[in-house]
């Protein structure tokens, strides 16, 4: 074992667990005043509820060896893994840099339903859809079994697993739960969504730079392409919103960022510094436009997790059969006269598109029907806020009587 | 007795408060408000951005204030000298609006009308 590898994943773990609080305050500040407990309960909760599903039987699901497409039961309370088991890295530590993955990843949905998805419902809806959707694309990608990693589809840090999964399930939940009765317009608390983007492009430095686990050249450089392409992206964002609108907002640059950080995740061990610049532009080019089309639709998915994980995501995966180096992880892209590997990328899309959309609607309808739970919470309390109704809690307290 | 409701722009409300002092103003209160004049609401971004919308969110300070008849013309001279824009004044500056008040009761002693207040 190496222990400075070791040492590289146990911080980058922490890294990573602490992107879902970020997450919460990116989408917490994106909300009206009312919801904003409620928004960041969805993610907080996530790291208690998805912790335990992934070290009673998540792991194992996804890592059991199994078949092509989903692990076994032979991990299970994760019997039968040493304290000294692991080549590189102990393996126990592989399963909480897994672990951190698998929590933030229904968190990212929950960006689509704030607002007015049921709390109850969602606690159970995050076990069921961490154990029968984010498992089995795991298994499938990362899993030395799984079949998409051995029709050699490249995905580093989780393009497919994560943000295209997360993305498109989002638009499974937003269709299901409904429109909001009366959207706000303006996200209440700019300051909370910058803060919020910067402990995730802080803690992508873990997810990105620690997916190689290793403290090595590859780290190093998916460190760099990582903030490459969030940077060239927030820039992008940020100009294209001051040519057509005359200004650069704040929440358009934080979420150009995380467009960029998004699509650089599958590519960031195996483009270099240049290829991060041509994702990162075209991430905040195409994501940009993507909100500003879903804003024309009927689909109120209301903190645009398409449109920035879905679109980002599979850009980010297209661009990596594009922009891949051998220099850097083995295998060349389009660009370097591989055309193939587009291919291979494309049906890793496709299938995780497919997948996903398909077993979310079925265990979002079933907890639709199921009595006592369902899926949307009542009118009036939508109008009167989740903050209240679900958690008795208030963001701020402005009535000046206590 | 009349009570002087008057919304201004608020960075002008550190002016106000003084000259009402120096007119004979003897109590206000004043709170933020947001809304809507002749200048149409402000631009903001909406969602993620990329798109602007207008809204009614100008900000303003709305001071109250309730006052014996005879006070009337020095203290919305007081408001109009120091709330108004340099030179001819700008759309933006303000309004004041004056209504005719009942009565006024002092909690402390129970005193009502004119010596209450």
């Amino acid at each position: 074992m190496d222990t400075g590898s070791t040492a590289w994943i146990i911080v980058a773990s922490a890294m990573v667990m602490l992107m879902t609080p970020g997450l919460a305050f990116f989408y917490g500040g994106l909300v009206r005043a009312k919801n904003v407990v409620s928004t960041i309960m969805y993610s907080f909760i996530s790291v208690a509820v998805v912790s335990i599903v992934w070290v009673l039987w998540g792991y194992s699901l996804a890592f059991g060896d199994g078949n092509e497409f989903i692990g076994d039961l032979s991990f299970v309370g994760l019997s039968g893994i040493d304290i000294n088991d692991g080549e590189t890295i102990p393996d126990l530590l592989f399963v909480v840099f897994q672990m951190m993955f698998a929590v933030i990843t229904p968190a990212l949905i929950t960006g689509a339903f704030v607002e007015r998805f049921k709390f109850t419902t969602y606690l159970i809806f995050l076990v069921l859809w961490v154990t029968l959707v984010y498992a089995p694309i795991c298994h499938w990608v990362w899993s030395g079994n799984g079949w998409l990693f051995d029709l050699g589809a490249l995905d580093f840090a989780g393009g497919t697993v994560v943000h295209i999964n997360a993305g498109i399930a989002a638009v499974a939940a937003a269709m299901l739960v409904g429109r909001r009765r009366n959207p706000g317009l303006e996200p209440h608390n700019a300051p909370y969504v910058v803060l919020g983007a910067a402990l995730l492009w802080f803690g992508w430095f873990g997810f990105n730079a620690g997916s190689g686990l290793g403290a090595d050249g590859l780290a190093a450089n998916a460190f760099l392409v990582t903030n490459t392409a969030a940077a060239t992206a927030a820039l992008t964002w940020g100009l294209l919103s001051q040519f057509q609108t005359g200004r650069m907002g704040a929440v358009g640059v934080a979420t150009g960022a995380v467009a960029g950080l998004v699509a650089i995740t599958p590519a960031a061990g195996f483009v270099g510094v240049m290829g991060a610049l041509g994702i990162g532009f075209g991430a905040g080019l195409i994501c940009y436009f993507a909100v500003v089309l879903r804003n024309k639709t009927m689909l109120d998915d209301a903190l645009d997790v398409f449109a920035v994980h879905g679109v980002g995501g599979i850009w980010g995966a297209i661009a990596t059969g594009i922009f891949a180096i051998a220099a850097v992880g083995g295998t060349d892209g389009l660009l370097n006269g591989n055309a193939e590997q587009m291919g291979t990328q494309v049906i890793a899309v496709g299938a995780t598109l497919v997948y996903s959309l398909v077993v979310s609607l079925v265990i979002l309808k079933v907890l639709d029907v199921i009595p006592g739970l369902g899926l949307r919470i009542s009118e009036r309390d939508e109008d009167e806020g989740l903050d209240l109704v679900a958690h008795g809690e208030r963001a701020y307290i402005r009535d000046g009587a206590d | 007795m009349l009570k002087v409701e008057a919304i201004i722009r608020p960075e002008r409300i550190g002016q106000v408060t003084p000259a009402l002092d120096a007119a004979g103003c003897t109590g206000y209160h004043y709170t933020n408000i947001t809304g809507q004049g002749r200048q149409g609401g402000v631009e903001v971004f909406t969602g993620r951005g990329g798109q602007m919308v207008t809204r009614s969110a100008v900000p303003k300070t709305m001071i109250t204030t309730v006052i014996p008849d005879n006070l009337l013309e020095a203290v919305i001279e007081a408001i109009i000298n120091n709330a108004r824009s340099p030179g001819e004044g700008a759309i933006g500056d303000g309004k004041i609006f004056v209504t005719t008040v009942n009565d006024v009761v002092r909690v402390r002693t129970g005193e009502r009308g004119d010596i209450a207040m």
